[in-house]
């Protein structure tokens, strides 16, 4: 799959994509196709309509979890789709690596010092693969407002056993960024480094469920804002994990908030099954370990060789 | 076989309703109620049918319920006396649930013909913490423990069971941990706050809620009453709404507030001796809560009648109140749109 060349992928992309966004904005299954352009969009008008008062109406369905499909497919989707296809070029490898329906946990490297990367992995995961993935994030996420709740309708829950196990048992898409604020939050001369992955809970969780686990390497978001300080006492009174410092913030304002354009690939790397292990093995740490290890490496090599890929992260310049 | 059922917490309106159903049920023998008052309420819901249930006012505080037990040969006791707000004080409220429910079980533990023991307790015990995980199980351990209000009664009255479950062990102890009781009749803090005209809601926070439907409360607690089915069980209408639907399916007016002015808002309810506003009402209408009902599933064979959806339709459907004006304004819209 990696022998394609990057141009014949993008096209052969580009040609799937556009029938997927075309039902996506038409009413239930119906052949909209047939009517005009006159007729869709009245027909558009009209499921715009009936979604209007299925929202207002409070007449939708969320799950356990809180994730609200509508809300998070017809419109916090649209707003993040125009990033991942104009602002970032996202060209996402590897697709069928996802499993299309049954639970598998894609664990991913973390950069770019606020986490876009989880977002443009979503809307890869949606559009390329159909699938919803619910991802585990930091605590410190749902201690605040606003930002906890909107995670929980997009599908995302905290970070803990309990909630790893539900999902993955129930045939989920799990998304873990296993560095965390570690990945996240380092500085700009360490990029493309993989950094430590915690206690391995999510390999425990894994073989529990004996669901696969999909490496996932993302290049790009480590130049959206290079990160070359951090205000380290001010954080840390805010009880924030870092405040960053760029070439651009804090210096220009909220302009300084604004991703650079790097060019991002996104690659799904071969499954690593964990079906053959018994459940209990799961508590053998040494199993732990030597997993762990294996899914880091697989990231680390995809990584390097995704990298070299790319070529410069700022097409055509440097 | 069941022979002699007691039930406590008659006067209020859910025993009543449990009371009336056991009394119903022909493999009964009788149905003994008791509570600290007489059942005046009763006869204002159009005399709710305590049917053929005897009644004994006793102050469950006191070892009086001993008498009741050992003198008419009680093998079920059925405990619903459990208050969630201050009728007087907080303190009464206290000694109402944990003093009471002791009373009960030293009770039950004298008594050599108590067979079987069933406990209504609420899924306030796991608390409502953003550290927590999303979904609780009967055996998850609640990460923020709840220290005040009912939650907190609730805690110390399972203790209690569990206490008294370890020394009998010869009699089945269930302990059924009830969602928010929801229905066309129920009085609760949660329900008040939702025949408000305007909703006060916490600023940037979309709690997950979950109802139980009176009905299945009702069904619950009797299957309980005449199966041996030992265990601590999660009750829940299937499903999940969040509060903003909630606002939006009542047709009523969401006002967000800022969390530290929401506590202050509850503070104020609180004084005036409306609701029992305690920081576990605060951290359920931030954080939300959900539980696991697989395992009363599994044990039961069953399946609440009303999705969590369903109970809350139908609670506002008791009290006149719908999403139909917003709804029949859209629709009024789409009219205009549609004649273009």
């Amino acid at each position: 799959m990696s022998e394609i060349p990057a141009s014949e992928t993008s096209s052969e992309e580009g040609a799937r994509i556009i029938p997927i966004s075309a039902v996506r904005g038409t009413p239930p299954p119906g052949p909209s196709d047939a009517t005009g352009p006159a007729g869709s969009v009245d027909e558009r008008l009209a499921e715009l309509l009936a979604l209007l008062r299925r929202r207002i109406a409070g007449d939708y369905e969320v799950d356990e979890f809180g994730f609200d499909p509508e809300l998070n497919d017809k419109v916090l989707l649209e707003l993040i789709r125009p990033l991942y296809r104009h602002w970032f070029r996202v060209e996402t490898l590897g697709v069928d690596n996802v499993p299309a329906e049954t639970g598998a946990l894609v664990v991913a490297n973390h950069s770019g010092t606020l986490p876009m990367d989880a977002l443009m992995m979503q809307v890869a995961l949606h559009d390329e693969a159909h699938r919803a993935v619910r991802l585990l994030g930091a605590d410190l996420v749902y201690q605040l407002p606003v930002l906890g709740h909107l995670s929980r309708k997009t599908g995302h829950t905290l970070a803990s056993r309990e909630d790893a196990d539900r999902l993955l048992r129930k045939g989920e898409l799990v998304g873990v960024f296993p560095e965390g604020f570690k990945g996240v939050g380092k500085p700009f001369s360490e990029r493309y480094k993989l950094q430590r992955f915690g206690r391995g809970g999510f390999v425990t969780s894994a073989v529990r469920a004996g669901t696969p686990i999909v490496p996932c390497a993302i290049v790009g978001a480590e130049e959206i804002y290079p990160k070359i300080g951090d205000f380290s006492t001010l954080a840390r009174l805010l009880g924030l994990p870092y405040l960053p410092i760029t070439p651009f913030f804090p210096w220009l304002g909220p302009l300084g908030l604004i991703p650079l354009p790097s060019k991002w690939l996104i690659e799904f790397g071969e499954p690593i099954r964990t079906d053959q292990f018994d459940p209990e093995d799961a508590d053998d740490p040494m199993l732990v370990f030597n997993l762990t290890d294996q899914v880091r490496e697989a990231i680390q090599q995809q990584l390097d060789a995704l990298r070299l890929r790319r070529g410069p992260a700022f097409p055509p310049f440097f | 076989m069941t022979h002699t059922v007691l039930v406590t917490g008659v006067s209020r309106h859910i025993g009543a309703r449990v009371a009336s159903a056991l009394a119903a049920d022909p493999g009964i023998g009788r149905v003994i109620g008791v509570d600290t008052v007489p059942p005046s309420s009763l006869t204002r819901d159009g005399g709710a049918l305590l049917g053929r249930t005897e009644f004994v006012r006793i102050d469950l505080r006191t070892p009086d319920i001993a008498q009741v037990i050992s003198a008419e040969d009680v093998d079920t006791v059925v405990h619903m006396s459990l208050v969630s707000e201050p009728a007087k004080s907080r303190s009464a409220m206290m000694e109402h649930n944990v003093i009471g429910t002791m009373q009960l079980l030293a009770a039950c533990q004298r008594s050599a013909m108590v067979r079987r023991v069933v406990v209504r307790s609420t899924t306030a015990v796991y608390g409502s913490s953003p550290h927590a995980p999303a979904v609780f199980t009967e055996d998850t351990e609640p990460v923020d423990v709840p220290h005040s209000g009912y939650a907190k009664d609730a805690i110390e009255i399972e203790g209690y069971v569990r206490g008294f479950a370890r020394r009998r062990s010869d009699v089945v102890t269930s302990t059924l941990r009830f969602a928010n009781l929801m229905g066309p009749r129920v009085d609760s803090p949660l329900t008040r706050y939702f025949s408000q005209p305007v909703l006060p809601t916490v600023f940037g926070f979309d709690p997950r809620l979950q109802f139980v439907h009176e009905d299945d409360v009702v069904e619950v607690m009797c299957r309980m009453a005449v199966e041996d089915r030992p265990g601590v069980f999660n009750v829940s209408g299937d499903g999940v709404l969040l509060l903003s639907q909630c606002v939006r399916r009542s047709g009523r007016t969401g006002l967000p507030v800022p969390s530290p002015a929401f506590g202050v808002l509850g503070m104020l309810a609180r004084t005036t001796g409306l609701v029992d506003f305690s920081p576990e009402q605060l951290a359920l209408m931030s954080h939300g809560r959900v539980v696991d009902t697989t395992r009363l599933a599994a044990t039961l064979a069953w399946r609440p009648k009303f999705t969590t959806a369903a109970a809350f339709d139908d609670f506002l459907q008791s009290r006149g109140t719908g999403a139909d004006r917003t709804a029949a304004l859209v629709d009024w819209l789409s009219g205009l749109a549609t004649r273009r």
